[in-house]
């Protein structure tokens, strides 16, 4: 693909006539020299941020889920104590504090865990595409 | 309560244990068996078989006995079981399956590359295994005693020995398919009952749980002291039978109980009259059914701390438990673990909701065990109590034979990754030989310690070994896998400062009375300051010892947290290359 150097020289020479070569193999060039993988597995400063951002995500999900879920639960015990009223307030004819620890916690457990999982994949996935993309 | 039905039902248990176990022996028989089998392990079945070694002793008996006793304070223990998943779920459980790690010891040793790290993992997690061992033993006994009336120590004697010989003779040993199904026994023998008691409850008018009342006989009751018992009688009561009152030798005649406290002979027989107020055991506060079913009811000093270090234990203690974390390696990679955790998450909800129905039904129908201290026999005692004739003897022995696969499928769980750890790493002892007699003694450690103990309710004892749990082996899992600042003195450091304190703790409550002075609670319940001590401890120092940060560690994060199929093994650029 290279043009031979012009010779130096202040006459301007006649045109020249060039090759263009192409690759002699039929197979597909190696598309994606440097992708993120590659960057990760030979531990460059870009494999490091790939690598720092996963991992930053994966954390803030997971630490974000659990304190959602845990300061919601942990209140219960102090609002019981402040307000002991509210431990004699009835729901679907069960206390207060029965219902909330018996039927309303398990089904929020659940759906706690049900976005973490669909979360965490997606950000799986998209470390995916980012580290395969050339 | 004797009942032939229910001593068939624990013996079909007991042998079908070990038939199943010796039958495994000839699926199983080589690693490379093992490993495959374990490949094609579904979510599902994953899930199951995790629910099946999860749920002890603490969830089948005793939760509903503390719940029975203590009110709803107590129900933070299944809330917490629980819980504890969606921390493991969020935290933990697809690094560490990524790590390939498949005991504790193992993900110490991968993540720190360093052998003395992986020494301190091992004993505490030695250390939390016979903990949780103990109560399952003793639960074991107290069912036994139940159902039968023999010796406590007989329960735990069979169990331990069944355990034992199984695991010994290489049967139970991470048969994913026979966990799997002893988590859907044990939630078959925990639900038909609870769904015929309550019907029955129904048809009886459904009374009232929460009557401003003192929970009192519905009939002439006849009790069997079978402790030397110290009792409240809030009211004077005219009982009638054989035994020891305050030293006084009474001969099968009435007696007048004034109000007060009283001690009861061992082997004493009494009557008690229909209607009269329950005494209660000495420990335990006196409340009416309806403050009862407040929070904060349990009399116990300082409840709201002791609300707030049970959740800190149970909600982080989950992950360090030995025998849980052995499961996370039968899955295939790390998203099909986190699917499997949050089947887990699933099928302990459902078991769940169980238990406090028995705690609640047995305020109404079985209250004399608030005045013999047996109250973790209330779901053993209630079936047969509350329906005559067969049927009633027929549950109960369901729900017997399914306490005792409770206790055998925990045991089992717990015995092997135990042994794993002392033949690897205690007894540094190869082979099958090594692996039996280090079998032999982790079964007879926990077995000794029952006869010392002074027989604590299973669920505290249980909430001690996820204490220490939480402080020592939490920490390291946390830490190790978020941040790639820790250290391996940090991590030593860390684990020692949590781990000892919760554990010196956990013993002396145990085997010494402390009685009510102010510091009980703390010993009863250290996870509020020993957790916090373990992280930070662990963290600090390490931010002090910068330079011995592991070798490797960018290598281990990209392990523990890439997806497998990246081809990001970090084991150098060749397979990117291959890839590209």
């Amino acid at each position: 693909m290279t043009t031979p150097p012009p010779q130096g020289g202040s006459a301007p020479k006649p045109t020249q006539r060039v090759v263009v070569t192409s690759p002699r193999t039929r197979a597909p060039r190696a598309r994606r020299p440097y992708s993120g993988t590659r960057e990760i597995n030979e531990q460059s400063e870009l494999g490091a941020v790939y690598m720092r951002t996963l991992i930053k995500a994966q954390r803030r999900l997971g630490l974000s889920v659990c304190l959602v879920v845990c300061t919601s639960l942990g209140l219960l015990p102090l609002l019981f104590t402040i307000e002991p009223d509210l431990g004699k307030a009835q729901v679907l004819g069960l206390g207060l504090p029965w219902f909330l620890l018996c039927v309303a916690t398990f089904p929020m457990l659940l759906l706690a865990g049900w976005f973490y999982v669909r979360q965490a994949e997606r950000s799986e996935r998209e470390f995916a595409e980012l580290v395969e993309r050339p | 309560m004797t009942s032939g039905y229910a001593i068939v039902a624990v013996l079909i248990v007991a042998l079908g244990t070990i038939l199943v176990g010796a039958y495994g022996l000839r699926v199983s028989r080589t690693t490379s068996d093992f490993y495959v089998a374990s490949r094609t392990v579904s979510p599902w079945w994953n899930a199951s078989a995790i629910g099946g070694e999860y749920l002890s002793a603490a969830s089948f008996v005793g939760i509903a006995g503390l719940i029975f006793a203590y009110g709803p304070d107590m129900l933070w223990f299944p809330v917490g079981y629980t819980a504890g998943y969606l921390v493991l779920l969020t935290m933990v459980a697809a690094p560490l399956r990524r790590s390939g790690a498949y005991t504790l010891p193992d993900f110490a040793e991968a993540r720190f590359r360093s052998r003395v790290v992986r020494g301190v993992a091992s004993v505490l997690a030695l250390a939390i295994g016979w903990l949780y061992l103990l109560p399952q033993l003793e639960g074991a006994g107290l069912t036994l005693n139940t159902v039968t009336g023999a010796p406590d120590w007989v329960g735990a004697l069979i169990v331990a020995v069944v355990v034992t010989v199984n695991v010994m003779s290489g049967g139970m040993r991470s048969i994913t398919f026979v966990q799997a199904f002893q988590y859907w026994l044990k939630l078959t023998a925990i639900t038909v009952p609870i769904v015929f008691l309550i019907v029955v409850w129904q048809v009886h008018g459904a009374e009232s749980m929460t009557k401003p009342e003192y929970p009192q006989f519905r009939q002439d009751t006849k009790v069997t002291f079978s402790h030397q018992t110290t009792i409240h009688a809030e009211r004077s009561i005219f009982i009638n039978g054989t035994g020891e009152i305050d030293g006084l030798r009474i001969e099968n005649a009435g007696h007048v109980l004034t109000d007060g406290y009283h001690r009861i002979g061992h082997g004493s027989e009494f009557t008690f009259p229909r209607g009269a107020p329950v005494p209660h055991v000495s420990t335990m506060a006196h409340n009416t059914n309806e403050s009862w079913a407040q929070p904060e009811s349990s009399g116990q000093r300082f409840p709201l701390y002791g609300v707030y270090s049970l959740i800190i234990a149970t909600f982080l203690g989950t992950m360090g438990l030995p025998h849980v974390i052995v499961r996370f390696y039968t899955n295939p990679n790390g998203s099909a673990a986190r699917r499997t955790t949050l089947i887990v998450l699933g099928l302990l909800s459902v078991f769940y909701l169980m238990p406090p129905l028995y705690g609640a039904l047995g305020r109404l129908y079985t209250p004399e065990l608030l005045m013999t201290g047996q109250t973790d026999a209330v779901v053993l005692v209630l079936p047969a109590r509350m329906i005559d004739g067969i049927g009633g003897q027929l549950l109960g022995a369901l729900v017997a034979g399914g306490a005792f696969a409770a206790f055998l499928s925990t045991s089992s769980g717990l015995v092997v990754s135990l042994a794993g750890v002392l033949s690897q790493d205690v007894l540094r002892l190869g082979g099958v030989r090594g692996f039996r007699i280090s079998t032999v003694l982790a079964g007879i450690v926990p077995l000794a310690m029952t006869f010392v103990s002074t027989g604590m309710p299973v669920a505290d004892m249980v909430g001690l070994a996820f204490a220490v749990a939480a402080s020592s082996l939490c920490p390291l899992l946390m830490l190790g896998i978020w941040s790639s600042r820790i250290t391996t003195i940090g991590a030593i450091a860390g684990m020692l400062a949590g781990g000892v304190p919760a554990l010196t703790a956990g013993l002396v409550t145990m085997f010494t009375d402390t009685g009510d002075s102010w510091h009980t609670v703390l010993l009863s319940r250290p996870a509020a300051w020993t957790v916090p001590l373990g992280f930070s401890v662990m963290y600090v120092v390490s931010l002090l010892t910068r330079r011995h940060v592991p070798p490797g560690v960018q290598r281990t994060m990209v392990k523990l947290h890439a997806p497998e199929n990246l081809g990001l093994d970090g084991s150098g650029s060749t397979t990117a290359d291959e890839r590209s």
